[in-house]
């Protein structure tokens, strides 16, 4: 068997955390063995058979099936292979997580990617606050990898981050990017107040306008080439129908900032 | 043997071992790219004064460049992996960084890699920005028209420099002809470039001369003029012109293709003669030799 089958059977009461359900803890590991690793459900320890019903062997390929809004930490750490989630997923999926896939079919919750390095997740749906951001108390966020949201996306996405791709196919919610420290963010949708707020590297692209902050300022209109192929990769990974020619050949007005900061970040907002 | 009239002398190409790049460049329109491909391929025709060999490898189509703009490929080879880097620095620096519009990537995936926007980078003195986009790092660098764009480092492979056939014919016209149906034939075949204007070359050379500060003079042999006072005349009474086309590919298997189809479309009447250029086999890597290439394409 090349996927190895996990289906949710009890709907736990309080969250429950689940780092095992990666590839890197279930590899090699028989049917009863996968069952058998630890979970953290609220604050006692369980198995993972008691919530989820597995089919096949440990290998790098997992399939997850059943409303996972409840369940935390889904491929931690992972390095390789991919993990399909059907339907939602809870909190701090892909946290650590430094190359291979997360694909989510539904919705996602708070904290997609903490901590990443590498690989990729994909949210078919919605997300929650803090998309590849830091956590409270870190200095940087993400410092790799690439995150994809298709729908839409709460307050302080890539907060702190360092490197990486952050796509947001709808709006994003406040304080995008704040205290970015390099990398990309690209919203499709509309974004709230304060993006890039404390940034010191790094961009922000928005296609809609958006208010600026009056410690950035206005630099000039123009196309970005680089931009480009930021948006041809992401055309090629399923935002087709949110990237126009438009996009891709028209101008951006540039503002530099932010000027608290070191003043080297930039937002770039698509000009009609 | 014969391919048609053309008797194809029974001799071998020595060929040398160099290190190849392969540069996209792009622009706005294929005119800017053809215009930055021409710069940066000049007074790159051998590396005897040049110290490299560079030529366009093909055009490509926008949907295939990273940028999804038009786009030209060009081959650069040096004789030492140690001086491709600073070649490639130097001439995307000052003929493709110029020219306006243009971008230039990395358009050869090998584990040995030199870094060429990580140095280029600095001319953007200090406001240059690093983007990692889908795993390759690009640099933007100001420029007053907007921003350059450079990959930061171009893979390098071993290489083949110095394939070539000699086309012996009976008139001027004739022989022209042929040779530039031979590199018109030699140029389709991907990763191969004749670094030569047009891929022929008037003047082959060989190595050494009576003089001591030349390390190459005119390849007296094939001198039309000199039938009758070089020593080491081999031209058949009736050839009027002798040309060359040098072919250098990234791999073996390239050179050898080029130069089966540089024999094929040269052959015919008028051309007495295809023969090849060598060193009696001590110099070069490689040896390819014509009745193998023409009897492997039959099989």
């Amino acid at each position: 068997m090349t996927t190895t089958f996990l289906r949710l059977h009890t709907q736990p009461d309080v969250p429950l955390e689940a780092e095992a359900i990666s590839p890197v803890a279930i590899a090699g590991l028989s049917e009863l063995g996968i069952e058998h690793l630890p979970v953290l459900h609220g604050n006692i320890k369980a198995k993972i058979g008691d919530f989820f019903k597995v089919t096949g062997k440990g290998v790098p390929d997992i399939l997850l099936e059943g409303d996972l809004g409840k369940i935390k930490m889904i491929g931690a750490g992972m390095s390789a292979g991919s993990i399909t989630i059907e339907g939602n997923v809870g909190m701090h999926v892909g946290i650590g997580m430094s190359g291979g896939e997360i694909l989510v079919k539904g919705n996602a919750s708070d904290w997609v990617g903490p901590e990443m390095s590498g690989g990729r997740i994909v949210v078919k749906g919605n997300a929650g606050h803090m998309i590849g951001s830091a956590f409270r108390g870190q200095a940087i966020g993400i410092t790799g990898g690439e995150i994809f949201i298709h729908g839409d996306a709460k307050n302080e996405i890539g907060n702190s981050m360092r490197r990486g791709l952050i796509a947001i196919g709808g709006d994003a919610g406040d304080f995008t990017a704040v205290n970015m420290r390099a990398g990309t963010v690209i919203v499709m949708g509309k974004m709230g107040v304060r993006a890039g707020a404390g940034m010191i590297r790094g961009t922000v692209v928005c296609f809609e306008d958006a208010p600026m902050l009056p410690s950035f300022e206005f630099s000039c209109k123009y196309q970005p080439l680089f931009l480009r192929l930021y948006l041809i990769r992401l055309q090629e990974n399923g935002f087709e129908n949110k990237i126009t020619d438009q996009h891709l050949n028209g101008k951006y007005r540039r503002y530099s900032g932010d000027g608290i900061e070191l003043n080297r970040g930039e937002i770039l907002l698509f000009s009609r | 043997m014969k391919i048609q009239k053309t008797e194809i002398v029974d001799t071998f190409a020595e060929a040398f071992k160099m290190w190849g790049a392969r540069v996209v460049i792009t622009a706005d329109t294929k005119q800017w790219a053809r215009a930055a491909a021409a710069s940066m391929t000049g007074f790159a025709t051998s590396v005897i004064r040049c110290k490299l060999e560079a030529a366009v490898e093909c055009e490509i189509r926008k949907e295939d460049t990273p940028d999804h703009r038009p786009g030209v490929s060009v081959l650069l080879f040096t004789m030492s992996s140690k001086t491709i880097a600073g070649q490639l620095i130097d001439r995307i620096g000052q003929c493709v960084m110029t020219c306006p519009t243009t971008a230039a990537y990395n358009g050869l995936e090998s584990e040995k890699t030199v870094s060429v926007g990580g140095k280029l980078r600095f001319f953007g003195d200090g406001y240059q920005i690093s983007k990692v986009i889908g795993g390759r790092r690009i640099w933007r660098i100001p420029v007053m028209e907007g921003e350059f764009l450079i990959e930061d480092t171009f893979g390098i492979q071993p290489a083949v420099g110095g394939g070539n056939l000699i086309i012996l014919g009976t008139n001027k016209y004739t022989a022209l002809q042929a040779a530039t149906a031979a590199s018109n034939a030699m140029r389709e075949v991907a990763g191969v470039f004749l670094p030569f204007p047009q891929g022929v070359v008037g003047s082959g050379s060989k190595i050494g001369a009576r003089y001591k500060s030349m390390i190459a003079s005119t390849n007296d042999a094939y001198c039309p003029t000199l039938g009758s006072i070089s020593s080491k005349g081999v031209l058949p009474e009736n050839v009027e012109a002798v040309y060359e086309i040098v072919a250098d590919g990234l791999n073996e298997e390239a050179v050898k293709e080029a130069m089966r189809r540089g024999m094929h479309a040269a052959a015919g009447k008028g051309v007495m003669m295809i023969t090849a250029g060598n060193y009696g086999g001590e110099l070069g890597k490689y040896k390819f030799y014509l009745h193998n290439i023409i009897k492997e394409s039959n099989t």
